[in-house]
């Protein structure tokens, strides 16, 4: 117990103190100014410029950026799609893995593009090393480095004034890519591979077994797929498994630098957020936000897996479950991965969430449903949080007497417009996505469970989708026509549902003046801040889908300890 | 509603219940989209009970008849609300428009007055007005002067003048000369006079919704969508766990959610902010405006009137060396005997409370009043054997030279330091012999340093705008209490520093008479014009103050914060109103299939139907327990942000979370003691 409170705290300690130089350097990366990296960096930038014949220094306006991001991402998908059609004739597939079916295909390129990394399917017997390198973990970096872009083109909508331009599209992703993913990506991926996670082009290894059976050892380049995975809070496992195969997450300190990096970049953008609004306390106060609520669910889930289910504790061992879980990581690694998966829309796995206690399957189900801003994706579980602030101080700032503003902007009602689509897009998706499931029999086919852990999987699924999540509640037998196209659907509406209002807003907030603070605005740095901004997420996310929930989790966590079981 | 009368309170309650029922018109409620879910709600779940009591059913049609009959007073509390804040100011209308009807107006063709209908004038049309006559609409006084009853618009019953040139010329139509006559040129076309434009402002006929109105409204709309998805989902959901719900108990799930007490009170409050702003006096001409000023950063204000007493007063003699007191007394109170001028009246009373001096006759000392003129910028009095004169050090100082003297030096010391504290000195001489100096002294108004403490306390910033030269100005800036001055201001000038402030990102509030202000007026985010100023100084302010008192702005600011507020406030309690209804809901919804949801009865309501019905109710009748509330606005003291905050969250967000389990509770005590469920 008091181990895993410290592998808790050591935790939190280590990402601050990481994530605050990060935020540092991403403000000056974002804003142009010198980095120690700059002699190194800049001529690989410049040389890309020059091959795409771009010019990174014309500003856009929100539209001009929205329709790069658009146009960037509808082609990178298009390539994903081809590159798995064409996998069978293309180079490094020594396994002689076949087309993937089309709406396998499809449903993989919107989740990866959207930084979403649901996986319908198993990486090792679908994936060529090929398809997994040149498409996966491409959109890996340039779905994170999407997410990134529009979070700093929100904040340069907040801080510059009497304009429409809110920053370039191709300079804001090459910069994420080459000043920030890629450095990154390569530290941890070397540090994966000295704990032994494999990188290999070789075909799979056949061993015989002590029991004297036969067994294939999936091999690839895992290592590096691995780093930018958790880095770009992307997810998507290269084996079926995800982070519980022990060629992906070999070791308890393999296991922490994986829970690490899922938060590093998405905390850091909250500080360099605070660095580039000139006022650091606005980061802390939204920093102290999200890690609020997350302390919340990381408590909460743990202490359910602790508590356990009392149905098999009886007489057997201790009810802490241990279920679905990996031994290397224990209750406290598995509890702290499991929230800071779901926390920041990262969706890599070393649990199955399946075999969680209901209270604590309802945790990550829950922070994925508030809308990932619980830290959330990298930019954008910022640009989330954004729309949140933007509803606080909307219905708390007005009580001040003033109409609301942030960072000195007016939120009228063009703000508004845009932040509630931001915030509803989502979450109806997730209703109606779930309620089509429930009442079709196509729907209904996938199921392995049934009773309300069955309505859990389903929610599960699309809360996971339209959160560009990506990770799933096992349960579900998700690579169907069906749920392909319909998670497809979710993951794309999740993503650019949000992305589109946000850039709208970026633009609306860009072409506003700034009215300087004084005594009497609504200060948004205090713990009063912090308190309603965590309040107003968890209750509109509640409010949201307390009725759904109630029947799935809540009531199953009721009959179990009725020491009924689904 | 004021006390002034119990019958008139009886007669807005009859008109309101009324304007409830007729607001039920579909077309009218659309304008209010969350009250618009709960009619289609109330229609719906009519359907049902008209459905039951034909066919018959084997549901508990007494419960779902309840239920109808609740949501149905819901919407019409809503109106009611709304119908009772439109009430005042319609009773209000009323009487204006009898003042504006048959009048009849001498227009003037061809050189000679004609007698025409009011209604048929024109802009640029000329028309007579004599004594008793009604002046028939908005325009200028091109020509004479006279007295003018203004009290059917101001509720002044003083008579005020009106003469050509100058800042006094413009006239309102409606109001009644008393004497002499004026010639008017129209300014406005029928239908669009102040008269008229205040008819519908206080009726609210023609209500814009304002900017933020605008927006809390899509932030309703956006609430009402994510429970209606809820809600909507819901049913499959249950269907999939083997858990029947009605369709009666979805929309009354669905109402209870939707921000209703908001959604219900919102135009009441923005009507009643209008309206309080009337009952100050003060036409607002755009919603907007009212907003605004309860985000005014700046306020600009014109030194006299405002923050002085108009006139400046004698408060000192000081005699020039081996000049006695009395002596300098004595022919400064002989000077200005006759001058009317309140500066003159105050150097006689000044003598006569310091030296007992009395008044003289000037008769019997056959004296000549010299009055002021602009080209010697003195005034005095010519005796038997002795010439006074008084005026400024510059103009004195002239006077004596030609006369071959100078002004002594502790006589120019002691206007210097006048100078410095912001008084202004005048000089006396008899003759060729400067007897002294007068201090007089502008008094700043009792109270103000005060207001400008609290208004710095609301993060206001109070500029003094004045003519003075800057070394009196400050004095009177430090006096005051005043963050900042400007002297020495002209027109563009004071247009120059609303640009400068703008430009810093902040919002502007002036008040204005003068023609010259007009253009400072329309550039400030909130101009306010006085109701005795130029037609020009009207059009272009967004609100005019009909007492033409400038020190309203600032109750202006209040009433404006507190319109937010009160939207605030109100947006908070109805969400936190949510979680209680939740708690009674939920558990009312499933225990019947899953009765282990029993746990979350924390209520413990007896019955699940007595759940639902109490929760609709509380819903309902929360409209109209805060209709006094959306009427009044929300308390306002000047405070800093920090501490408003905290007192409305614990009143409003605390308060909301807990009001909804004891109001529910009570009535489901209430219910089951009825026997209602």
């Amino acid at each position: 117990m008091i181990t895993d409170v410290l592998l808790f705290i050591v935790f939190f300690v280590l990402l601050l103190l990481m994530a605050w130089p990060l935020g540092r350097y991403m403000a000056k990366v974002y804003s142009g100014e010198r980095t120690m990296f700059d002699t190194i960096f800049l001529p690989m930038e410049k040389t890309l410029y020059r091959l795409a014949g771009i010019d990174g220094a014309q500003e856009m306006n929100w539209r001009q950026y929205a329709g790069g991001l658009l146009i960037f991402n509808i082609l990178g998908m298009a390539a994903v799609v081809a590159i798995q059609e064409l996998q069978a004739i293309l180079p490094w597939n020594p396994e002689g893995l076949a087309a993937v079916p089309f709406d396998l295909a499809f449903n993989t390129a919107a989740s990866f593009m959207t930084n979403t990394n649901w996986q319908a399917y198993s990486g090792e017997t679908t994936m060529s090393y090929f398809t997994q390198m040149a498409a996966l973990t491409v959109q890996n970096f340039l779905s994170a480095a999407t997410g990134m872009a529009v979070a700093v083109a929100l904040v340069r909508g907040l801080t510059r004034k009497n304009t429409k331009h809110i920053g370039n599209f191709w300079s804001d992703m090459v910069r994420s890519i080459i000043w920030i993913l890629l450095p990154l990506s390569i530290v941890v991926s070397m540090l994966f591979m000295q704990q032994g996670v494999i990188q290999n082009l070789s075909p799979y290894v056949t061993v015989d077994t002590l029991e004297g059976g036969q067994q294939t050892i999936a091999m690839g380049p895992v290592a590096s797929q691995e780093a930018i995975k958790e880095l770009g809070t992307n997810g998507g496992g290269f084996f079926n498994t995800n982070s519980a195969h022990p060629f992906e997450n070999p070791t308890p300190l393999t296991n922490l630098v994986q829970v690490l990096s899922i938060f590093l970049i998405p905390t850091g953008m909250v500080f360099m957020f605070g660095n580039m609004v000139k006022d650091r306390r606005q980061g802390y106060a939204i920093l102290a936000a999200m890690l609020l609520l997350f302390s919340v669910s990381l408590g909460g889930l743990y202490a359910s897996e602790i508590y356990g289910n009392p149905i098999t504790g009886h007489g057997l061992s201790e009810p802490t479950n241990m279920e679905g879980k990996d031994m290397r990581f224990g209750t406290n690694g598995s509890a702290l991965f499991a929230a800071v998966t779901t926390a920041a829309s990262c969706g890599a796995v070393n649990t199955m969430h399946d075999s969680l206690t209901p209270l604590g399957g309802m945790v990550p189900m829950l922070q994925m449903m508030l809308g990932e801003v619980v830290i959330g994706g990298v930019g954008a579980g910022l640009y989330g949080m954004m729309m949140f602030i933007m509803l606080t101080v909307f219905v708390v700032g007005l009580m001040v007497g003033r109409t609301p503003e942030y960072l000195g902007k007016k939120i009228e009602a063009n703000e508004m417009k845009m932040a509630i689509i931001a915030i509803l897009i989502p979450a109806v998706t997730v209703l109606f996505g779930s309620a089509i499931s429930v009442i079709t029999e196509a729907g209904l086919a996938g199921l392995n469970n049934t009773g309300p852990h069955g309505l859990s999987e389903i929610l599960y699924a699309f809360a996971s989708a339209a959160g560009n999540n990506g990770s799933a509640f096992a349960g579900l037998s998700a690579n169907t026509l069906y749920y392909n196209l319909m998670i497809a659907v979710g993951v794309l509406i999740g993503r650019f549902g949000v992305i589109i209002p946000v850039l709208a807003i970026a633009g609306s907030l860009a072409e506003k003046r700034v009215s300087p603070p004084g005594p009497g605005t609504f200060p948004t740095t205090g713990s009063l801040f912090v308190l309603l901004l965590a309040g107003i997420v968890v209750m509109v996310g509640a409010l949201t889908f307390l009725p759904a929930l109630s029947l799935g989790p809540i009531i199953e966590h009721l009959l179990m300890l009725q020491g009924m079981t689904f | 509603m004021g006390t002034n009368s119990n019958g008139f309170n009886k007669k807005i309650l009859i008109t309101a219940c009324r304007e409830a029922l007729y607001k039920l018109n579909p077309k009218v409620q659309v304008r209010n989209p969350v009250m618009f879910i709960v009619l289609i709600g109330s229609l719906l779940t009519t359907g049902f009970v008209l459905r039951d009591a034909f066919q018959g059913s084997a549901g508990n049609t007494t419960f779902a008849l309840q239920i109808t009959v609740w949501l149905w007073f819901t919407v019409l509390f809503a109106n009611f609300a709304e119908a009772i804040a439109e009430g005042r100011g319609k009773a209000q209308a009323q009487a204006l428009r009898q003042t504006r009807t048959q009048t009849q107006a001498k227009k003037i063709i061809h050189d000679k007055p004609q007698v025409v209908e009011a209604a048929s004038l024109r802009k640029g049309d000329i028309v007579l007005v004599e004594p008793g006559d009604l002046i028939p609409s908005d325009g200028e006084v091109i020509e004479g002067m006279a007295t003018v009853d203004e009290s059917a618009v101001t509720g002044e019953s003083a008579p005020v003048i009106r003469e050509s040139g100058g800042d006094k010329s413009s006239v309102t139509g409606g109001t009644r000369v008393l004497s002499d006559w004026i010639k008017v040129a129209v300014t406005a076309n029928p239908g669009e006079t102040f008269l008229d434009r205040m008819i519908s402002l206080v009726e609210g006929a023609k209500r814009q919704k304002t900017p933020n109105e605008i927006a809390l409204t899509i932030l309703l709309v956006g609430l009402t969508i994510v429970f209606l998805a809820a809600v909507a989902t819901l049913y499959p959901y249950a269907n999939y766990s083997g858990v029947s719900i009605s369709i009666t108990v979805l929309v009354a799930l669905l109402v209870c959610l939707i921000p209703t007490t908001i959604g219900g009170l919102l135009s009441a409050i923005g009507i009643a902010g209008m309206d309080r702003l009337l009952k100050r006096n003060v036409l607002a001409m755009s919603g907007r405006a009212v907003e605004a000023a309860g985000d005014v950063d700046v306020l600009l204000l014109d030194k006299t009137g405002t923050i002085t007493l108009g006139n400046r007063m004698a408060t000192e003699f000081i005699p020039a060396a081996g000049v006695s007191m009395e002596a300098l007394a004595d022919a400064a109170q002989i000077a200005s005997l006759a001058d009317e001028t309140p500066e003159g009246r105050s150097i006689v009373v000044l003598a006569k409370q310091k030296y007992n001096l009395r008044e003289r006759d000037l008769t019997t000392l056959e004296a000549e009043f010299i009055p002021f003129s602009a080209h010697t910028r003195m005034s005095g009095v010519n005796l038997k054997d002795k010439v006074i004169r008084k005026g400024s050090v510059d103009a004195i100082q002239k006077y004596v030279r030609e006369k071959g003297s100078e002004l002594p030096e502790n006589v120019k010391f002691a206007c210097e330091g006048i100078a410095k504290s912001g008084g202004t000195p005048l000089v006396v001489t008899e003759g060729s012999k400067v007897l002294g100096a007068i201090h007089l002294k502008d008094v700043i108004k009792g109270g103000i340093k005060e207001r400008f403490k609290e208004l710095r306390q609301m993060g206001i910033k109070t500029v003094m705008i004045t003519g003075d030269n800057p070394l009196t100005a400050a004095a009177i800036a430090a006096e005051a209490g005043v963050d900042d001055f400007m002297a020495e201001a002209t027109p563009e000038g004071k247009l120059a520093l609303i640009r400068e402030y703008q430009e810093k990102g902040m919002l502007v509030a002036m008040t204005g008479d003068g023609t010259n202000d007009a253009p400072a007026l329309a550039q400030a985010d909130v101009g306010v014009a006085m109701n005795s100023g130029t037609q020009a100084a009207k059009e272009a302010g967004n609100m005019v103050d009909l007492d033409s008192n400038p020190t309203k702005l600032i109750e202006i600011v209040e009433i404006g914060k507190q319109l937010l507020m009160t939207r605030g406030s109100l947006t908070t309690f109805s969400i936190a109103n949510d979680v209680a209804k939740y708690f009674a809901i939920i558990p009312a919804l499933f225990s019947v299939a899953y009765p282990a949801f029993g746990v979350f009865n924390i209520m413990r309501l007896s019955t699940p139907e007595s759940a639902i019905l109490s929760a609709v109710i509380f819903n309902a009748l929360i409209i109209i327990a805060l209709v006094p509330l959306a009427l009044r606005g929300v308390a306002y003291q000047p405070l800093g942000a920090d501490i408003i905050l905290r007192r409305n969250l614990i009143i409003y967000g605390l308060g909301g979370l807990v009001a909804p389990f004891l109001g529910i509770k009570l009535i489901d005590i209430l219910l089951v003691a009825l026997h209602l469920v």
